[in-house]
């Protein structure tokens, strides 16, 4: 029973009798639901080999998207940026969705608006609601930047973002000199990753396209660094150590790690860090551009070649051992600055860590799920410790990402028993799971089903959650930590090391049975 | 390399843009220029007497096939036809579903990601549906498209009205961008003083009638084999025309912002040629049996 005096949540409350009771009633007299037995008939039949390659040849369904929409990255991207407000541009709810997907990751606030676009706006076009909402959004936030991006809605009825921000400065409803960058986000079209590269393109465009007169490949002595959609915080400020470590001056082009990890001393930032529009308008000026995520970041890319004229250099997501040697020898070999001892040391240490748990990892089946550059640098650090990845799944990768990964495996022993899935959702992992049962999975909170599930057949079945992705929801303070750089990689090896250590635990504590092998030393 | 010319050709549905287009591209191809056109219709017949198919698959069906947009490659979708135009068509849903406009746009974007406006294109042409019915439509004349716009009409009054509606749409564009009408072609349904009439028309938006393409069986009998009058029949006097409408449009320099008129402009400059007669307001509403009492 609920009292007042203790308030218990839903868990251990439904325990008690009375709720077992009344939840039983429920079902059966209203739910009409199949019985116990046949529900777990065919429960077992979706465990089945036989039930995979149904579920393989599925065509116009998607179950459990391992990927979210364009807009959700394009808010991160204009989020790092100084003063910046994120303007979705279409309906109210999409942009609720939004702010409250980075409130349960960070657990922190985040500011962005939306037009409104209602049943009127889509018959005759958004165009009056943007006239409405630029000015108000300025007068309320009082942001220096105003980044638009679009929800379906907008899209879908051919909204002209271009056509739209200059009528409003055309017609005063907002100052002419006023920088209002935009990218069309269709969430229909690729995902969030997309919406990421896309708000990125409409920002470094509408700051430095105009303005390229004067501006020199590396005269400022700089480097440039894209994150892409980044949301491990602790990976901007690694990068940033890594650099200043090295004497190196550098730019990040979107650097939300301020004002997604404001500190509670009473007052509300609604704007903090973030890159400024002078930054932006500099860096055309440095040596040149470095993709954290180049697999996500062809039109940045792209726009950064054609129109700053930087030579990108191909790497890596810093990742792993080796990418993180070949970032900083890059870093090293463009701006003529030697790679510091604090870093060799650093090196040092994660070849440590490596040596000291790798027996504990090697051999280690992993089935591994998440955005694509993030799955590829996963691959890389589970072959570097003698782990074997089984199944890699990446929702939102492209063919090209596929042949890449498959490349990384077919080079290494430990890759020798692993497939690539492009496009699948976490359905298909969680059928992967049953047929092929890895001793662990690598992804975001979604994955916390698929271990719920494995379990439900029975204990020997169970393939536990090791939390690396996004979104984490259901542990906290894990954005904060860094999985780029020699700092990521031991952080990694940690997280892995410990999930085996916890599972072997979990499996030799029966006392007097299985604690043989009990031990407190590992 | 001269610059790429974009061009979009809009007019009232069945007025014959497709046809007329068509043939105006083949002349250009014919006098050398490189030439690319889009079908933005899901009937996707905007390019068929240029590849003497029934109608070229389309960017939406492959994409269909496909799974996504992302998944097709650019040869897929590009056909190349007589005097080596380069044809694509966006297509669409089945009448009555989906969103045909949002299959302009992803059609048109992806050309645009995969490089089809490559260096040595001359022109560009967008054949349009009908009407511009929703902002999906309105894509080719977004910024960084279609900078000419061109409208095909006839001597009729629902061409005439489409006309300046069409003319309407430029406006809200051309004001934000780059965009500008080119001129009124006039495919002739031999109505009485025609030319004078679209003439006129034109001089009220503020443009020109670029060219009179006369009535001509020539063309049906181009179109039953799937062909256009130029490559079926070069030497008949309809090849001509095409050929100095297309040489007209490459020479054209006269774009501008259109000044659509009101409809009851409209009205008295049809009266006036004869093709809409004088309203009796004493009658409207009137039953035969009211109008019977009253004379």
């Amino acid at each position: 029973m609920q009292t007042a005096d203790k308030i218990n949540p839903c868990y251990p409350l439904f325990r008690d009798d009375d709720y077992k009771e009344s939840l039983g009633n429920k079902k059966a007299q209203f739910e009409e639901g199949h019985d116990a037995g046949k529900v777990f008939e065919t429960f077992m039949w979706t465990t089945t080999q036989e039930y995979q390659d149904l579920n393989f040849k599925r065509e116009a369904l998607t179950v459990d998207p391992a990927k979210a929409c364009q807009p959700l990255g394009a808010v991160l991207c204009a989020s790092g940026y100084h003063k910046t407000l994120p303007y979705v541009h279409g309906s109210q709810g999409c942009v609720a969705y939004f702010r409250t997907y980075f409130n349960r990751h960070f657990k922190e606030p985040c500011s962005c608006v939306s037009d409104s676009m209602t049943e009127d706006a889509a018959v005759f076009g958004g165009q009056k609601n943007m006239f409405d909402g630029l000015p108000n959004a300025k007068a309320l936030y009082q942001p220096e930047m105003i980044a638009v991006s679009t929800t379906c809605m907008a899209e879908v009825i051919g909204d002209d973002l271009n056509a739209f921000i200059n009528n409003s400065k055309k017609e005063g409803h907002i100052a002419q000199d006023f920088p209002i960058p935009f990218a069309h986000t269709p969430s229909f079209v690729g995902s969030h990753t997309t919406g990421w590269d896309n708000m990125e393109e409409g920002i470094l465009r509408n700051q430095t396209l105009n303005e390229m007169e004067g501006k020199k490949v590396g005269s400022n002595g700089k480097l440039n660094i894209v994150p892409g959609f980044e949301t491990y915080l602790g990976n901007y400020r690694v990068v940033k150590r890594m650099l200043t470590e090295m004497g190196v001056e550098y730019t990040m082009l979107s650097d939300p790690s301020e004002v997604f990890d404001t500190p509670s001393d009473g007052e509300f930032r609604m704007y903090a860090g973030g890159t400024t529009i002078a930054e932006i308008k500099d860096a055309p000026n440095a040596y040149t551009t470095l993709l954290m995520q180049p697999a996500q970041l062809e039109k940045t890319k792209k726009f950064v070649e054609n129109t700053w004229n930087h030579e990108v250099p191909k790497l890596n997501i810093p990742m792993g051992i080796d990418w993180t040697d070949a970032f900083l020898m890059k870093v090293s070999e463009i701006t003529g600055k030697p790679i510091p001892e604090s870093l060799e040391k650093e090196r040092g240490r994660a070849m440590d860590v490596l040596a000291d748990s790798h027996a504990w990892l090697h051999g280690k089946k992993f089935a591994l799920y998440g955005d694509p550059d993030f799955v590829m640098g996963m691959v890389k650090i589970l072959l570097e410790c003698g782990a074997e990845p089984i199944h890699v799944l990446s929702h939102n990768a492209n063919k090209r990402w596929g042949k890449a990964v498959q490349k990384m495996l077919d080079e290494s022993p430990f890759g020798a028993n692993c497939k690539v899935y492009v496009g699948n959702d976490l359905w298909h992992m969680r059928s992967l799971c049953f047929t092929n049962k890895p001793d662990f999975l690598i992804g975001n909170s979604y994955g916390k089903y698929i271990q719920r599930d494995t379990r439900h057949k029975g204990e020997a079945f169970e393939v536990p959650l090791i939390r690396l992705g996004f979104p984490l929801f259901d542990r906290h303070h894990l954005h904060r930590q860094t999985t780029m750089g020699y700092e990521g990689m031991i952080q990694i090896v940690t997280t892995l090391t410990n999930a085996v250590l916890e599972q072997l635990d979990k499996e030799t504590i029966g006392m007097g049975t299985t604690d043989y092998n009990f031990d407190l030393v590992r | 390399m001269a610059k790429l010319r974009q061009c979009a050709i809009y007019g009232k549905g069945g007025i014959g843009k497709s046809t007329t287009t068509q043939n105006l591209v083949a002349a250009l191809a014919e006098s050398g220029k490189k030439v690319m056109i889009v079908g933005c219709d899901p009937k996707a017949d905007s390019t068929r007497l240029i590849l003497h198919s029934k109608a070229q698959t389309t960017v939406m069906h492959l994409a269909a096939e496909a799974g996504s947009v992302e998944d097709l490659e650019l040869e897929d979708v590009l056909s190349v036809g007589f005097g080596g135009i380069k044809c694509v068509e966006s297509g669409g849903p089945e009448p009555g579903v989906g969103c045909a406009g949002r299959g302009v746009i992803t059609a048109i974007n992806f050309l645009e990601e995969e490089g089809a406006y490559d260096e040595d294109l001359d022109f560009v042409f967008y054949d349009v549906l009908g009407d511009v019915v929703c902002g999906g439509f309105a894509m080719p004349i977004r910024e960084n498209k279609a900078q000419e716009i061109y409208i095909v009409c006839s001597g009729e009054m629902m061409a005439m009205y489409a006309a300046n509606n069409i003319s309407k749409g430029i406006v809200k564009y051309a004001n934000s961008g780059g965009v500008r009408l080119a001129g009124l072609i006039c495919n002739s349904r031999n109505t009485d003083r025609e030319d004078e009439l679209i003439m006129a028309l034109a001089a009220r938006l503020g443009t020109t009638m670029i060219h009179f393409v006369p009535r001509d069986n020539a063309v049906q009998h181009a179109e039953i084999r799937r062909m256009t009058v130029i490559e079926y029949d070069a030497k008949h006097k309809q090849a001509d025309e095409y050929r100095q409408l297309a040489k007209k449009i490459n020479d054209n320099t006269n774009f501008v912002i259109p000044t659509p008129i009101e409809m009851e402009e409209l009205e008295e400059l049809l009266m006036e040629f004869g093709i809409m007669e004088q309203e009796d307001e004493s009658i409207i509403g009137k039953t035969a049996e009211e109008l019977a009492a009253s004379a």
